[in-house]
């Protein structure tokens, strides 16, 4: 299919941001992004409004504080995205089609079950938890994340393995976590089935704490995805360096293209060759 | 009908919250204080007469929205 086909369903509800910077992205990639709002999809408005998810080829959870982040970071989202669609969410991640989540969009993908989703496609209760930060605070700053996937995940393609890249962390609830008795176990799985998209690391490339790791996340990931590689979640925002004059150091490099421009690409580059 | 949802981190979880709160309470002189665990609590008001049933349907209410059981455990208290 072609690029200008290709229809990216960003998804936005009370407390979205973000979502223009993603819908910027997919269009200057020439892509046909639409900014739709979850009542579109669930059917809560006028018929001329009403959108179905099988009308796009990727669906997109943008950064920022939906629903206010009450309760608990995207928790409110992603109870109100299964009540009303849990089926249509299996069936779409199940057909291959790709789903990412940014930020608060990777928080929701954990509470949905999507994400890691060992050993289905969407699991009943949430199998991890992205949970405050060891440092108790909002940690905003450029990060450095090592592209550490063999291929499996849709959406880093082409993105080199071990390549550093530089993308902004601006969050405060970014920690994985798992069940404290599982903890072991769903890491050794997340490795063995090439589900780490991304680690954080220091200047050096040394899987270093503190501040390198913003979060305190285990085995320092950043992003992971599903076993079949078309759900992807990350903390850090790739939208804000979609261009090399979003890079803090633009003034003594001549990057034309940012370090998050990759993701997208590949997204729509899988896309293209699947469907 | 009142009822009390009160959310805690399971045993094990960090608690960075409670950790910064129980470090300014020694800061502010309060040595005794030797530990601070936070936790939420929702107060539900819910129409309803039965108190098994609301129970049953805030405990459904637990483990759709209000508790993640990675990290969190829940108690159910009618007022």
């Amino acid at each position: 299919m072609n690029v200008e086909d290709i229809n990216i369903c960003i998804l936005r509800i009370e407390g979205t941001n973000n979502e223009q910077e993603m819908y910027l992205a997919f269009k200057r990639l020439g892509a046909k992004p639409e900014l739709v709002h979850l009542k579109q999809l669930t059917g809560e408005v006028a018929e001329a409004g009403r959108r179905d998810l099988f009308d796009y080829q990727c669906l997109m959870i943008p950064g920022g504080f939906s629903s206010g982040d009450y309760v608990r970071a995207g928790a409110i989202l992603a109870a109100r995205m299964k009540s009303a669609m849990k089926d249509d969410l299996t069936k779409f991640a199940e057909a291959g089609y790709p789903i990412g989540g940014i930020c608060n969009g990777f928080q929701v993908l954990v509470e949905l079950g999507l994400l890691p989703a060992f050993d289905e496609i969407m699991t009943d209760c949430p199998e991890a938890c992205l949970t405050t930060n060891d440092s108790a605070r909002f940690e905003c700053r450029p990060t450095l994340l090592r592209h550490e996937n063999k291929g499996n995940c849709v959406f880093t393609g082409r993105i080199p393995e071990k390549d550093i890249l530089l993308m902004p962390s601006a969050h405060a609830e970014g920690k994985i976590i798992f069940p404290p008795q599982e903890r072991g176990r769903h890491l050794q799985r997340l490795i063995d089935n090439d589900q780490v998209v991304f680690r954080y690391v220091s200047p050096e490339g040394d899987y270093a704490g503190y501040p390198w790791n913003p979060n305190g996340s285990v085995y320092n990931i950043a992003g992971i995805c599903n076993p079949e590689g078309n759900v992807f979640g990350m903390m850090p925002h790739p939208e804000r360096v979609f261009f090399g004059h979003q890079h803090p150091d633009w003034t003594r490099t001549n990057k034309e293209n940012g370090d998050g421009r990759a993701i997208f690409v590949s997204v729509l580059e899988y896309i293209r060759g699947k469907f | 009908m009142e009822i009390d949802v009160t959310i805690s981190l399971k045993k094990g979880v960090a608690d960075p919250e409670g950790a910064n709160t129980k470090k300014a309470l020694n800061l502010l002189g309060f040595d005794d204080v030797v530990d601070v665990k936070s936790m939420k609590t929702f107060r539900i008001e819910m129409d309803i007469e039965d108190e098994k049933k609301a129970r049953a349907e805030v405990e459904e209410m637990c483990k759709k929205l209000l508790a993640n059981p990675v990290i969190q455990n829940y108690t159910i208290e009618i007022r």
